[in-house]
């Protein structure tokens, strides 16, 4: 038997939110903090020992301990990309909080660590109740870290989150019973390449889509979110944004696309206009936000929108590019929520008229924002471009207005973007007190950076990642193809021509054989 | 049949009832001083008779189906499994009972003696195979069950719980017995079986009307919607442990008594019940949810949060199935650790001076008050609101899996889109206890026989629960089996 390495990453957070409990606030961190390192280390180890284009699923674990569902672990590499998301942003959360919360420290870190187990275990269940048990499970850590540690609107924040994504997910259930009783199994791998009817692949197409798109979150449900984020400390408004955002695409694809092939091709247009709208109206306003967490949030919700219309452009470019929009976002939003935690745990406002000038005093912060901020546009050589060219690209394949839509969507998102930037760290001073503000210390530094490095290789050489997943999506893409609909973009290849554009023929040829009788 | 067997089949009902009438003797001689005593005495006796229905549950296959005095008691794999969870609860009840009323000066050696003759009346009621032993085993356990609702004499709200409780579980004695009389009348038999076949031969409207009137009269046993009227004034007048007590061990004998009902002698007209019951499942969830929006009390609030489980636990039998009736059992096990485990929480829940403190506004901020405490609601609370990986999930997995096998898809996305409306509640429970702050003194210690019994349920509440699902699979279907002869 191979050496669990999946539920040893599950076991070390496991133990440390427990001792976190009823330990003291400075013992409370660093066992926080060395359990996520411990984890980020195993994850690497867990790449590194990742055989490209070997088995689909690897480093496979099954214990039959339960009625009804069984404890088997797995992944591929879509899982194994998500996972090493996870893993990396969990020490850079537990560093942001480590001055910022100073009640109830140990609870807080015991939420966090509880929450790393919850996502890790989403990504490696190959067990379809087993994922649900997790992905479901995560709701109580974050109504806890929203609701006790949060800001002056918590209650409120913390219920809607709460609710929304309970109302989503319940359904799930049902459409997973109904699907293990019909297939016999509960099975991942086994249901990846189950065919239900098409009249019931609608309905459970259906009750998926409720969950995943609350979780996604897709407009017009999306409203839980920008609350959600604006009132979570900032730890929790980066592991929303990174992590948690990306269990709703990881659903599309793992779930969806692959068992309901039919039904998606079915609503793809459905998901369509959802994203078209959700890529300008989210824009739109993020552009009149005066709150900088506010923006960021709505920020999300445009950048998932192309995620969306990736995944159903039903071809391995649009599905890439979407997992790439969402290692990116991962990433980039996280690191944008920083940096606003920076400034706000010095200033403790998120009004963006309170700043101005950052670049004057913090010129070193306005640096780190200032890469953030281009790649959140998707500028060239930073992670989202790749992502979102890939996903749009694919996408245009499938239908060019869908393109156009979701591409002005990008080009309004450098406008909310850089008119953040400019009024928060361009300009003039304005307010004493921000202008009096230090530039970033070590810890910020040690947050920061990584980031800041992660963005940079995914933008410069993006096959690091797209490698493990390669052998996936196009497993994905052949067992979508059959169902793959048409649109208007008309991509039919022509015949090629014989000679190059410039062949003059018959007089050419007879010139070249002269000239050969020479 | 020798007798022998009959009575070796219900040694569980006689020792407790020859228990109980000791306990009484010794009550009249010694007078309160040995409560305390009697109390222990009659833990120990609920706990020998729950171990001797487990040696029950293994045998009653082979001893011609545990049928005893002639097929009025069935001590059948079902029985003894409702019965287990019965004397359990009723022991984990009366072990957290003293305190309270010691407390308020109340405490008398009859409460005991009350509780094993509740027991005993439950255990016939499970183990009921005639309509006969069912209506005694009924009334004793509703008599000694108004008696104990009026415990605390002085206190108006406990006497007028009593008092509610007794007409209106008296009005639903009557309703069961005018049921009976029309079944009797309509099939010439009070015998489940003699039952089933006469209705296998024909099943009038008249007959109809019985079945309806046995229903309905068991659904204000179980406090299902619409008969739930008197549940949150009943479990808020009458003392903690009383309400603790009528929140768990007489919900599983009642549901016992419906699912026996509805799958032996009613077995072949499920089309006849089944509306019923979904109904009232629905409008027990929904009832169950929305009234509790609003409450303040805590007791009241889970009056209602009761009212809402029934209504899961009836989407299982609505199932109509062995896979349904296993997982009612299943449900009514995890129900009765949460039901328990809540009330214990409550029960230690006082101000430094005694007073028990019960609405919310009393356990604000009770997480810096009280973490253990507090992190152990938490862990109760959750689970009622069914969220994984809590094990009141499974719960509900497993009701809406048997009504999913059974075709019953719309009613499981109704049940379950419902849920989320109790979920409300159950969070702001929390939302009161970790995000409010502190605003009045609680007591800081309890007593470690609290603390056993809360850390029990709360142990198997926890996701370590999950390790038992595959035993309680088995039990519980082995239970359901005692039915596949009538389906």
């Amino acid at each position: 038997m191979e050496f669990p390495i999946l539920s040893l990453m599950l076991a070390v957070p496991l133990a440390g939110a427990i001792a976190c409990l009823f330990l003291g606030a400075h013992t409370a961190r660093m066992v926080a903090l060395v359990a996520t390192l411990v984890d980020l280390a195993l994850g690497v180890l867990l790449w590194l020992n990742y055989d490209i284009g070997g088995a689909q699923w690897q480093f496979t674990e099954r214990a039959e301990i339960f009625a009804g569902f069984s404890y088997a672990l797995g992944i591929d590499g879509i899982a194994l990309m998500l996972i090493m998301l996870s893993v990396f942003l969990m020490p850079i959360c537990i560093l942001a909080s480590w001055d910022a919360i100073s009640k109830r420290v140990g609870e807080y870190m015991s939420a966090f660590l509880l929450m790393e187990v919850l996502m890790i275990g989403v990504f490696a269940s190959q067990d379809m109740f087993l994922f649900y048990i997790f992905f479901e499970a995560g709701l109580i850590p974050m109504y806890l870290i929203i609701g006790v540690w949060g800001g002056d609107n918590r209650i409120y924040a913390s219920y809607k989150f709460f609710l929304y994504t309970l109302l989503g997910s319940v359904l799930m259930l049902i459409a997973m019973l109904w699907m293990a009783n019909e297939a016999g199994t509960t099975d991942i791998p086994t249901l990846l390449n189950y065919d239900f009817s098409p009249q019931a692949q609608t309905w459970l197409w259906l009750a998926f889509f409720a969950s995943f798109a609350v979780k996604m979150p897709m407009w017009p449900v999306h409203t839980w979110l920008p609350d959600a984020h604006v009132q979570a400390p900032t730890a929790g408004s980066v592991i929303l944004a990174g992590v948690l955002l990306k269990l709703g695409g990881y659903g599309f694809i793992r779930f969806s696309l692959p068992m309901f092939p039919e039904a998606s091709a079915q609503f793809t247009w459905f998901v369509f206009v959802l994203s078209m709208i959700a890529v300008i109206y989210t824009s739109l306003v993020a552009l009149v936000q005066s709150d900088m967490k506010k923006l960021i949030a709505y920020s999300s919700v445009a950048h998932m929108a192309i995620v969306t219309a990736g995944i159903f452009a039903f071809n391995a470019q649009g599905i890439e590019g979407a997992v790439m929009v969402m290692l990116g976002h991962g990433l980039v939003s996280g690191a944008l929520f920083l940096c606003v935690g920076v400034i706000y745990d010095r200033l403790h406002t998120r009004e963006i008229a309170r700043y101005g000038g950052l670049a004057i005093n913090m010129p070193r912060y306005a640096l780190f924002f200032l890469l953030f901020t281009m790649a959140s546009i998707g500028l060239p050589g930073t992670s989202n471009f790749v992502g979102e060219f890939l996903a749009l690209a694919g996408l245009y394949k499938v239908s060019t207005l869908v393109t156009l839509v979701c591409t002005t969507g990008i080009i309004l998102g450098a406008a909310y973007m850089l008119y953040l930037y400019r009024r928060v760290v361009f300009g003039l001073q304005v307010n004493e007190d921000a202008a009096r503000m230090p530039d970033l210390n070590a810890r910020e530094w040690a947050m920061l950076a990584p980031i800041a490095a992660a963005v940079l290789w995914m933008g410069v050489y993006p096959e690091s990642f797209l490698a493990p997943m390669r052998q996936d999506i196009a497993a994905l893409e052949a067992r979508v193809a059959r169902a793959a609909p048409d649109f208007d973009a008309d991509n039919t290849i022509g015949t090629p021509r014989e000679h190059n554009a410039n062949y003059v023929g018959f007089a050419h040829g007879e010139a070249r054989g002269e000239e050969g009788a020479h | 049949m020798s007798y022998a067997t009959s009575l070796y089949l219900t040694a569980a009902e006689i020792g407790l009832s020859i228990t109980a009438l000791v306990l009484l003797l010794l009550a009249a001689w010694n007078g309160d001083r040995s409560a305390r005593l009697l109390t222990i005495i009659a833990v120990a006796a609920l706990v020998g008779a729950a171990i001797f229905s487990i040696g029950l549950f293994d045998r009653s296959a082979s001893e011609v189906a545990g049928r005893a005095f002639g097929d009025l008691y069935r001590a059948d794999a079902f029985g003894s499994f409702g019965k287990v969870l019965i004397y359990l609860a009723s022991a984990a009840v009366l072990i957290v009972t003293p305190r309270f009323f010691t407390q308020l000066g109340g405490y008398r050696a009859e409460y005991p003696v009350l509780m094993l003759f509740n027991a005993v009346g439950m255990g016939i009621m499970v183990s009921a195979t005639d309509l006969m032993t069912l209506y005694i085993g009924l009334e004793m356990s509703s008599l000694s069950s108004y008696v104990l609702a009026s415990f605390l004499r002085q206190d108006d709200r406990s006497s007028e719980a009593g008092l509610k409780y007794f007409v209106l579980g008296a009005l639903a004695s009557g309703i069961i017995l005018y049921g009976v009389s029309l079944v009797y009348g309509f099939t010439g038999s009070t015998n489940y079986d003699g039952i089933r076949a006469a209705f296998a031969l024909d099943f009038s409207t008249g007959a109809l009307f019985g079945v309806v009137f046995v229903l309905a009269g068991v659904a204000f046993k179980i406090s299902a919607v619409p008969f739930h009227m008197w549940t949150p004034d009943v479990y808020e007048g009458a003392p903690t442990p009383v309400t603790a007590f009528f929140a768990s061990a007489p919900k599983v004998a009642a549901m016992g008594v419906l699912v026996r009902i509805a799958m032996d002698p009613f077995a072949g007209e499920v089309d006849a019940w089944r509306q019923i019951i979904i109904f009232a499942a629905l409008a027990s969830i929904v009832v169950g949810a929305l009234g509790a929006i609003g409450q303040q009390n805590l007791k009241r609030l889970l009056a209602y949060s009761s009212i809402n489980n029934v209504g899961f636990i009836l989407i299982g039998l609505a199932a109509a199935t062995a896979a349904g009736v296993a997982s009612v059992l299943t449900y009514l096990t995890i129900y009765v650790a949460m039901v328990i485990g809540s009330f214990t929480a409550l029960l230690m829940l006082r101000d430094p001076a005694g007073q028990n403190l019960e609405t919310f506004a009393d356990i604000a901020g009770l997480s810096t008050r009280r973490p253990a405490l507090a992190w152990c609601l938490l862990v109760l609370m959750f689970s009622l609101a069914g969220i994984p990986p809590l094990f009141g999930f499974w719960g509900k997995f497993v009701v809406f899996q048997a009504a999913v096998q059974a075709d019953l898809v719309a009613l499981a996305a109704i049940g379950i889109a419902a849920s989320v409306i109790g979920a409300f509640y159950y969070l702001k429970f929390i939302k009161v206890m970790f995000f409010d702050e502190p605003t009045r003194d609680v007591e800081t210690s309890s007593p470690v026989s609290h603390w056993a019994v809360l850390g029990v349920c709360v142990a198997i509440l926890s996701p370590l629960g999950y390790l038992l699902t595959i035993p309680l699979g088995e039990w519980t279907a082995q239970a359901a089996a005692s039915f596949v002869a009538a389906m």
